[in-house]
C-alpha cells in the first residue's frame, strides 16, 4: 500500500511533552488524545490536520518520556506515517509495537518543506517528494520489525506465534 | 572477545547466542513496571489481547505516582481501573495510597530491583536502575503488555560508550552536576540506542543515591541504558533488601567501547540546564542573573534523603525569599520518614517551603506547582522541555539540591557559597 499526504514540518527535537503534553495524560483515549496532538509544538496541529497527512521532522522525534500515547495521539490524529532523520528509541519501538509507520531518511528531511505532497512506499522504503520531484531512501527497517508490521504490532505478533 | 556489563546482562537474559549490537533478540524480563499513566495502555492491550493471567505476577510493578494524590477525576478513575486490574490478578507489588512513592525511588529501597537485573518500564527514567549494576530500560506500554503475557522482551542489541570521571569532585559538585555535564558534551541525541558505562575514581567513592541519580538522565542523553558496575557499595545497599539472587557484573578489559570519553572532575563546576533541553548547560559561574519563581526539591532524579540532607544544610536557618514558592517533595514515604526523624522536616518548615506528597506532581507539570506563562522555575528534576512543568511560556531550569536549595533564598539562581 502506498502512502500519500501533504507534509507538516517540524524541527529538530520534538519531544514527548510537545507531542502530547503530560496535562492530558489523564485520559488513554486515543481520540481525546488526537484533540491535542503536537500542542505545545504547533498549537494549531489537530484542527488542520487531514486524513493521510505526513508529519516530517528533524534529529530525535519522540525524545523524552517513554508514553506510547505519543503515536497513538498522532496516529488517532490521521496522520498516515511519519518521516524524521532520526527517532528517540522509546518512540521508535512503540510506533512499531502500536503500527505507526515511520521512516528515517536524514535526507527526506533536509529537503521535504511543509506542504509538499509526498508518497510513500513503505515496502520499498522509496519517499517521494511530488512537489519538487524528489526521492529519497529510508534506512532499512530490521526483519524482525518488518514481521512486527506484517503481523500488526506486537501484541498481533505474540498471538500469532501462540504466545498467548 | 570481551564483552560490556550490558551484554552479559542480556547474554544472561536470552536463547540467543552470537549477536552483535543491531541484532534483535527476545529476552526474558526480570522486573516489569509501569505507572498510572502508561499502565492503563498496557492492562487495555492486555485485556485485548484475551490473555487471561498475568506470565508472572511476581514480576509486574505497578506504582501510581504520577497524578496521585489524584489531581482531577479522570486520574482518579485511571488510577481505579489499574487497582481493579492489579487486585483481580493479586498482584503482590502494587503501590497504592500511603505506600506510593516515586516509582524509580522507590523500588531500589523497595530491593524489587537488583544488580545484573533485566528491568523494562513503561517509564523513561526505568534506566535509574542501572545505578544498581542492572540493564534497565524504558519502554511503552504495549511493550509492557507484551511483558506481563509472555514475561519477555525484544531488543536491538545496543553499542556501549564508556565515560570516566577522573579525580575528585569540586566543592558543591554532586552527582547531578556530572550527568548534566556529560549531557552537555554529547547532547540529547549523544547515547541515541547505546548504553552509557559511567565509571572513574570520582564514581568508585559515590554513594548509590548519587549513582542511581547519574543512571537516571543517561535517557536525557537518548541512551537505552546508563550502566555504572556493581561494587561493594551496592552490595551494602541491596543485600538487606533482596529477597531474590543477584549477580554482579564487570566489563572485561576487553570489551569493545563505540566512544571513550573521559573527564576530569578538577574542569567540572556545580552545572545549571537553561530551558528548554538538558542539554543546555552552563557552569555555575556563567549563569548571570536568573530571577525565580518556584523552586521544586525532589523527583527519581533527586528526592532521596541524601539529596534532602543537603538542601537542609544550606536550609537551616535561613528563609525562602518571599514569594518564592519552594516545594519539597521527598521521593518515598520512607525518604519522608527518616527526613521527619533526622529533623530536616522542621528546617524546610521554618526556611518556608512547602512540604509536598511523595508524588511526581510538578517534576511534569502534572499538579502541586504548576507554572503560569512567564514564570521561571529551578527544579532538581531531570527534565526542562517547553511546557514540562506548566505553561509553554514557562521556563524551567535545572540543578543539583544544593544550587536549588541555595537559590530559594536568594530568589535567583546561585551557588551555596553565596548563602553560606
Ligand atoms: S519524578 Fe518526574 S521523571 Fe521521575 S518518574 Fe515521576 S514524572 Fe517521571
Amino acid at each position: 500500500m502506498i502512502i500519500k499526504g501533504s507534509v507538516f514540518r517540524f524541527g529538530d527535537d520534538i519531544d514527548t511533552d510537545a507531542i502530547i503534553p503530560a496535562r492530558y495524560l489523564n485520559t488513554s483515549d486515543p481520540r481525546e488524545l488526537s484533540r491535542h496532538c503536537m500542542e505545545d509544538a504547533d498549537p494549531g496541529f489537530a484542527s488542520k490536520v487531514g486524513k493521510g497527512d505526513i508529519i516530517v521532522a528533524g534529529k530525535n522525534f519522540g525524545c523524552g518520556s517513554s508514553r506510547e500515547h505519543a503515536p497513538v495521539a498522532i496516529k488517532a490524529g490521521g496522520v498516515s506515517c511519519v518521516i524524521a532523520s532520526s527517532f528517540a528509541r522509546i518512540f521508535f519501538r512503540n510506533s512499531f509495537n502500536m503500527g505507526l509507520p515511520i521512516f528515517e531518511s536524514a535526507q527526506a528531511a533536509q529537503h521535504i518543506e511543509a506542504g509538499d505532497v509526498v508518497e510513500v512506499d513503505p515496502k520499498a522504503g522509496i519517499i517521494r517528494d511530488i512537489t519538487r520531484d524528489m526521492e529519497f531512501t529510508a534506512t532499512a527497517i530490521p526483519k524482525f520489525m518488518q514481521e512486527l508490521i506484517a503481523d500488526g504490532g506486537l501484541i498481533e505478533h505474540i498471538k500469532k506465534r501462540g504466545q498467548i | 572477545m570481551g564483552r560490556t556489563i550490558a551484554e552479559k546482562i542480556l547474554l544472561a537474559h536470552t536463547q540467543d547466542r552470537d549477536f552483535r549490537p543491531g541484532d534483535v533478540i527476545k529476552v526474558g524480563v526480570d522486573v516489569a513496571l509501569a505507572n498510572d499513566i502508561t499502565a492503563p495502555l498496557a492492562i487495555k492491550a492486555f485485556d485485548a489481547s484475551g490473555a487471561a493471567s498475568l506470565a508472572d505476577a511476581s514480576k509486574v510493578v505497578f506504582v501510581l505516582d504520577h497524578f496521585t494524590p489524584n489531581k482531577d477525576i479522570a486520574s482518579a478513575n485511571q488510577c481505579m481501573f489499574v487497582r481493579r486490574f492489579a487486585q483481580k490478578h493479586e498482584m503482590e507489588n502494587f503501590f497504592d495510597a500511603g505506600e506510593v512513592g516515586v516509582e524509580h525511588a522507590l523500588l531500589p529501597e523497595k530491593g524489587l530491583v537488583l544488580p545484573g537485573d533485566l528491568i523494562i518500564g513503561a517509564d523513561s527514567h526505568t534506566c535509574t536502575y542501572g545505578g544498581l549494576g542492572a540493564f534497565a530500560t524504558g519502554v511503552g506500554s504495549t511493550d509492557l503488555a507484551a511483558a506481563m503475557i509472555t514475561g519477555e522482551a525484544w531488543f536491538r542489541v545496543p553499542e556501549t560508550m564508556k565515560f570516566v570521571f577522573k579525580g575528585k569532585l569540586n566543592p558543591w559538585v554532586s552527582a547531578k552536576d556530572l550527568i548534566l555535564y556529560l549531557i552537555g558534551d554529547i547532547g540529547v541525541d549523544g547515547g541515541l540506542y547505546k548504553v552509557l558505562e559511567i565509571m572513574g575514581e570520582a564514581i568508585d567513592s559515590m554513594d548509590l543515591s548519587g549513582r542511581l541519580t547519574i543512571s537516571n538522565m543517561a535517557i536525557e542523553a537518548g541512551a537505552k541504558a546508563g550502566i555504572i558496575a556493581a561494587d561493594h557499595c551496592t552490595e551494602d545497599y541491596v543485600s538487606p533488601r533482596a529477597k531474590r539472587a543477584y549477580t554482579l557484573y564487570a566489563s572485561d578489559e576487553d570489551a569493545v567501547y563505540s566512544d571513550v570519553r573521559e573527564y576530569d572532575c578538577a574542569d567540572i563546576e556545580p552545572q545549571v540546564a537553561f530551558p528548554h533541553l538538558p542539554e543546555n548547560t552552563k557552569g555555575i559561574s556563567e549563569v548571570g542573573d536568573i530571577r525565580l519563581d518556584q523552586v521544586v526539591i525532589g523527583s527519581c532524579t533527586n528526592g532521596r534523603i541524601e539529596d534532602l540532607r543537603v538542601a537542609a544544610l544550606i536550609l537551616k536557618g535561613k528563609k525562602v525569599k518571599k514569594g518564592l514558592r519552594c516545594l519539597v517533595l521527598p521521593a518515598t514515604p520512607q525518604v519522608y520518614r527518616d527526613a521527619e526523624k533526622e529533623g530536616l522536616l522542621s528546617i524546610f518548615l521554618e526556611a518556608g517551603a512547602i512540604m509536598g506528597p511523595p508524588t511526581c506532581g510538578p517534576c511534569l507539570g502534572g499538579h502541586m506547582g504548576v507554572l503560569a506563562d512567564g514564570e521561571k522555575a529551578l527544579s532538581t528534576t531531570n527534565r526542562n522541555f517547553i511546557g514540562r512543568m506548566g505553561s509553554t511560556k514557562s521556563e524551567v531550569y535545572l540543578s543539583s539540591p544544593a544550587i536549588a536549595a541555595a537559590s530559594a533564598i536568594t530568589g535567583r539562581i546561585v551557588s551555596p557559597q553565596e548563602v553560606l
